[in-house]
């Protein structure tokens, strides 16, 4: 649910703004602030993992991780759920500064095959994407052609 | 005829005029002019001091006249506060609204003041909510449709003031606004509020952009030099005192009846709101004298 109210007042800025866009750090602040307004009345019971691409930022991509009380960190990587756990550190060894969206994607699959060996739960279908200037993309990974 | 249909705000007359917002606009005509001028590297605005009796408790001026400040809006909550009390203390006609954003008003300045506190509002609210600075035309149509609810609903008296609104965001750059009570508002190259406005933008119609020829003056028919061609802030800063001698009409200009200001960015790409002091304004009093002495007409 929260996905749609924070989506859609996007939208609503660029129609009420001639067609501005607001940039990745705006779009993080807003959500952010909205999640720490309800977390004192009526909590949304969600993380958030929001990244996007800027021309006015150096490298184009930026990275929010947010959670439902109200944290934002900018970060070059992140991951929420019990992914977390097995995830986070795997990054910690596997990225650094300047790759490329191949190596960033292996990066990811590592994960994703992580899970699959180590998480209790059985996942066998990811959607992984990507966000650049040319805007989003899905790529797939897992068995199921529903899923993409 | 006017006169049954005049009284309240939210009627129209038979002709389709709201009477009450017209002598809004009328009651700026007879306040003091100001002037603002788009430069290529920057904005500046003037302003007639209409108060300078020599009773008026002195300005505080020196360290306070000039703010540097981060386009980013988001540093310490203080001194942004300290930043803008101190400039309405210094200020008859010009305040800051926002690291980026600075305005001159003219007519009620009564009035002016609660417009003024609303638009500093807003731009805080929008920088707490986005952690960035607010875009210019955003925050004036803020200011506007406040104006303009009191030209519909309350049975409440419009605004008297016209603004003349200066600020710098990153997808337009510098721009300038004016607004009036009606609550409308446009973006302009330059412009004149207040009294002798029509005389003030006739000058400006015709020195704005307009390429100096020394000499030949009329050889080309070339459409490329019809172009306008934007002044620098300092250009910008002798026409906008030009155009004040013409409003003034008859008065000798000096520091003491005018505020000028500038708005420009620092090496760092940081806006700098700079009210000149005495001195800095008798320097380019005195520029554009000895111009139009050695310009012969005009």
């Amino acid at each position: 649910m929260n996905d749609r109210y924070i989506s859609k007042n996007l939208k609503l800025y660029e129609l009420s703004n001639d067609g501005l866009k607001l940039s990745t750090h705006a779009q993080a602040n807003f959500c952010r602030g909205e999640l720490a307004k309800a977390l004192r009345k009526g909590p949304y019971q969600v993380n958030v993992i929001l990244g996007g691409y800027d021309a006015k930022v150096p490298t184009g991509g930026s990275l929010y991780v947010m959670d439902y009380l109200g944290s934002c960190a900018k970060v070059n990587y992140g991951a929420q759920g019990y992914a977390s756990n097995f995830c986070l550190s795997i990054m910690d060894r596997d990225w650094e500064e300047g790759l490329t969206e191949e190596q960033a994607v292996k990066i990811v699959e590592h994960c994703i095959r992580e899970l699959q060996m180590r998480f209790l739960i059985n996942q066998s279908n990811f959607i992984i994407k990507v966000i650049d200037k040319d805007g989003l993309r899905t790529l797939k990974f897992g068995a199921d052609p529903a899923d993409n | 005829m006017a006169r049954r249909y005049d009284s309240s705000t939210t009627t129209f007359s038979p002709e389709g005029r709201l009477h009450q917002v017209e002598y809004a606009i009328e009651a700026i005509n007879n306040a003091g002019t100001s002037v603002g001028i788009l430069a290529k590297d920057g904005v500046v605005m003037a302003s007639e001091r209409k108060i300078t009796s020599g009773l008026l408790a002195p300005a505080k001026v020196s360290a306070a006249s000039i703010f540097v400040s981060s386009a980013a809006c988001v540093d310490n909550s203080t001194s942004y506060t300290n930043q803008l009390l101190i400039h309405s203390k210094t200020s008859e006609k010009i305040y800051k609204l926002c690291p980026h954003a600075t305005c001159t008003v003219a007519g009620l300045t009564a009035d002016a003041n609660i417009l003024i506190d609303q638009a500093r509002l807003r731009a805080g609210r929008y920088a707490y909510q986005y952690q960035e600075p607010i875009p210019i035309e955003n925050l004036v149509e803020h200011v506007c449709n406040y104006k303009q609810a009191y030209t519909q609903y309350g049975g409440l008296r419009p605004f008297g003031v016209a603004f003349l609104f200066a600020g710098y965001d990153e997808t337009h750059g510098f721009q300038l606004y004016q607004s009036d009570p009606s609550g409308n508002y446009s973006g302009w190259k330059a412009t004149v509020i207040g009294a002798n406005n029509q005389a003030g933008k006739s000058l400006l119609k015709t020195e704005y952009g307009a390429k100096k020829n020394d000499g030949d003056e009329m050889k080309t028919d070339d459409p490329a030099s019809e172009e306008v061609e934007m002044p620098d802030v300092a250009e910008a800063l002798r026409l906008a005192v030009k155009v004040l001698n013409k409003t003034m009409d008859g008065a000798v200009a000096s520091p003491e009846k005018l505020e000028l200001f500038t708005m420009s960015l620092d090496e760092e790409g940081n806006c700098v709101h700079k009210i000149l002091n005495a001195k800095e304004s008798a320097a380019v009093i005195a520029e554009v004298e000895a111009e139009t002495a050695t310009s012969g007409d005009t």
